[in-house]
């Protein structure tokens, strides 16, 4: 009975549709439409989601515990919020700024997980909490929407970096890539990854074990709350503007992007690569919509639902244990 | 009497209705101007009669353990659906026009309804990601419904769901009053209630003694589609318009932020629908103070933030026993987990 190997191999099954998925939309949409298949194409799914990437990097970690963070969302708009307001209402210079953000992020991110861990409440209703809170202080900031006319962030906004063949990328996106590389070296290599995958697993067993229980349960949510604030930053680079309505239900994209990756909401079982080919899902159906050009924006829900529920459906008969 | 389980909802409701006192004298007046009734309560109940039914369904939902995220694209897709029947009938005002769209409207949240069900019942799906498939996926499809746009129509008999009077009353608050009447003896008078406490409290053991466990949690969420179907005629014929983009948005957050305050243990087992009517009166009131004192509206989201924590806070045993300085020996086993509500997957 060698059922570690067999669950290891069945964990796999759905990062390998994924990718042949990914691999078939491309080849389609490269058919289908001219100009599609170049190497540009492909660099600017990383550059119109760098920020997707790196909040949806930061939802996988709170999802192998087995949790889940709503607020990601809400803190991406605070986040070029309290950008925008401080760099064009105060003036406030770019190194302090981010470091800030990321500080915010990262603390109320703690904070959730903290009151997650130690009341024993819902994540949900925890993050939801936070989202509300986050959302309401932006519009306390401001109503309106604040744009940026600071030269650090419009050079942000419009360095190329040249590639080889033509083709460049922007800051936003080597920056997204690594924060992709950094979390796939903690989750696979280190200590507290695999404290990540024990703890969603079974808190029982992590807790017998000796492991850190509630630092790791906390350190997910921080982290999350440290990406969805850098996700913030890159939007602001992108958008140029501090918005209270920015990055509405991007929540559901990181979590859409998760569990196309393969990553079980149970808990326990996913691969960060999963997420970065979840992302790059979701950016080729927009590609994919915009080239076609006489689909409407709402048919992007649409797949996306429909690719959900494909994918869960997938998820449950591949762990299916016993039958009901 | 602070053990009463609806004190402390009901004890937030009127502490927020006095606070109105300080900032509009005349807040508790009620007035008739030809033939109907005018005022700040009259107000809150109209509004906040979707809510309720929203939250209604919701309840049942959360008391099986469950959870509903896709009543507001169920909002979204009944309004539209409605609307554009209403649009291109010849008819519009005519009464069985608008009967074959209310028919249409609630005959599509069935099969939603049943859907979200099915999904969780049979497939065995977390109903958290259950239901947000459909509310990802609804709102594309409510806008492909209103094609984008904002369809309104003029139907005097479609007015009446939500923005018309009857015997003096909103006919939207007599509509919510009886669907929570029917709940109420459907669940409080038969053994339906019992049972759906019975699949909330342990899926798998209610099987075991017989009880239709699959059966009753798809007609839960069938149930709860109905009423936010319901909900959403309310509120697109009350400004007699259908947005496929923006009505019922972030309702289903109010509905189970409504089912907390009223003292719904989100891990199911146990629910109360009168503490549910009286938390969605709660951010209905919450929501009419914030817009009569005059804070921007959009910072109720800070006022529903703090709601939601403190009443999270109240309800976890862990923060309780803290407050009273009562030193437990943290129980490893002995609290339901945080996910326990998703714990039914397996069944």
């Amino acid at each position: 009975m060698n059922t570690t190997l067999a669950a290891k191999l069945r964990g796999q099954v759905p990062l390998l549709v994924t990718s042949v998925l990914l691999v078939a939309m491309f080849s389609v949409g490269s058919v289908q439409y001219e100009g599609f298949f170049s190497g540009q194409v492909l660099l600017n799914l990383l550059i119109d989601n760098a920020f997707l990437l790196v909040v949806a990097v930061g939802m996988t970690f709170v999802i192998l515990t087995g949790g889940i963070d709503l607020s990601v969302g809400a803190v991406v708009a605070l986040s070029t919020m309290v950008s925008a307001w401080l760099v064009e209402k105060h003036h406030w210079p770019i190194l302090v700024v981010i470091p800030l953000v990321l500080a915010i992020g990262t603390g109320l991110g703690w904070a959730m997980g903290w009151v997650v861990h130690t009341f024993e409440i819902q994540p949900f209703i925890v993050t939801l909490a936070g989202m509300f809170l986050a959302r309401g202080l932006c519009y306390t900031i401001s109503v309106e929407s604040v744009s940026i006319t600071d030269p650090s962030y419009t050079a942000m906004a419009q360095t190329r970096i040249p590639l080889p063949g033509g083709t460049f990328l922007s800051p936003s996106a080597v920056i997204a890539v690594l924060v992709a590389a950094a979390a796939f070296l903690v989750l696979h290599h280190t200590r507290f990854g695999r404290n990540v995958y024990a703890l969603g697993g079974s808190e029982q067993s992590a807790l017998l074990m000796g492991l850190p229980v509630a630092r790791t349960r906390i350190t997910v949510y921080a982290i999350s709350g440290f990406c969805s604030a850098l996700g913030g930053v890159l939007l602001t680079f992108y958008m140029l503007s501090g918005y209270g309505l920015h990055a509405v239900g991007l929540e559901l994209d990181a979590i859409a992007a998760v569990v196309i990756g393969g990553t079980l909401l149970t808990g326990g079982s996913g691969y960060l690569v999963g997420t970065v080919l979840g992302v790059a899902v979701l950016g080729l159906i927009q590609t994919v919509i915009s080239f076609q050009g006489t689909l409407s924006s709402w048919w992007t829900r649409i797949v996306i639902g429909a690719l959900l529920f494909l994918f869960i459906v997938l998820q449950r008969l591949i762990t299916a244990r016993r039958p009901t | 009497m602070t053990k009463h389980r609806l004190f402390w909802p009901a004890a937030v409701l009127v502490a927020m209705l006095l606070a109105n006192l300080f900032f509009t004298p005349d807040f508790f007046a009620v007035h008739t101007k030809e033939g109907h009734l005018y005022g700040s309560l009259i107000d809150i109940l109209h509004f906040g009669a979707p809510l309720i039914l929203v939250s209604l369904g919701m309840t049942l939902v959360i008391a099986t353990g469950g959870i509903d995220l896709s009543v507001g694209s169920t909002v979204a897709i009944a309004g539209a659906l409605a609307c554009l029947y209403i649009s291109e009938a010849s008819d519009p005002g005519s009464v069985s026009t608008v009967l074959v769209a209310v028919a249409l409207a609630l005959a599509v949240a069935l099969v939603l309804g049943a859907v979200n069900g099915l999904l969780v019942s049979r497939i065995g799906v977390q109903p958290i990601v259950a239901t947000l498939i459909l509310m990802v996926a609804g709102r594309g499809v409510a806008q492909l419904i209103t094609d984008g746009q904002i369809i309104t129509i003029t139907s005097d008999p479609y007015r009446l769901i939500g923005g018309g009077y009857w015997l003096t009353v909103p006919f939207s608050v007599l509509l919510a009053g009886a669907m929570v009447g029917l709940t109420l003896l459907l669940t409080r008078s038969t053994a339906l209630g019992l049972l759906l406490e019975s699949v909330g409290g342990n899926p798998v053991a209610s099987r075991l003694v017989g009880i239709r466990a699959h059966r009753l949690t798809t007609l839960v969420y069938v149930a709860s589609a109905v009423c936010a179907a319901v909900a959403g005629l309310m509120i697109s014929s009350n400004v007699s318009a259908a947005d496929g983009n923006n009505a019922g948005l972030w309702i289903e957050l109010d509905a189970i932020l409504a089912v907390v305050i009223g003292g719904t243990s989100l891990n199911g087992g146990r629910f109360s629908i009168g503490g549910t009517v009286l938390g969605a009166l709660v951010i209905q009131t919450l929501s009419t103070t914030v817009y009569t004192i005059g804070i921007p509206p959009e910072t109720t989201l800070v006022f529903k933030a703090a709601v939601v924590i403190t009443v999270c806070l109240i309800q976890s045993p862990q923060f309780r026993a803290k407050a009273t300085r009562r030193r437990t020996t943290a129980p490893g086993g002995q609290q339901p987990k945080p996910a326990s509500a998703d714990l039914k997957v397996g069944t």
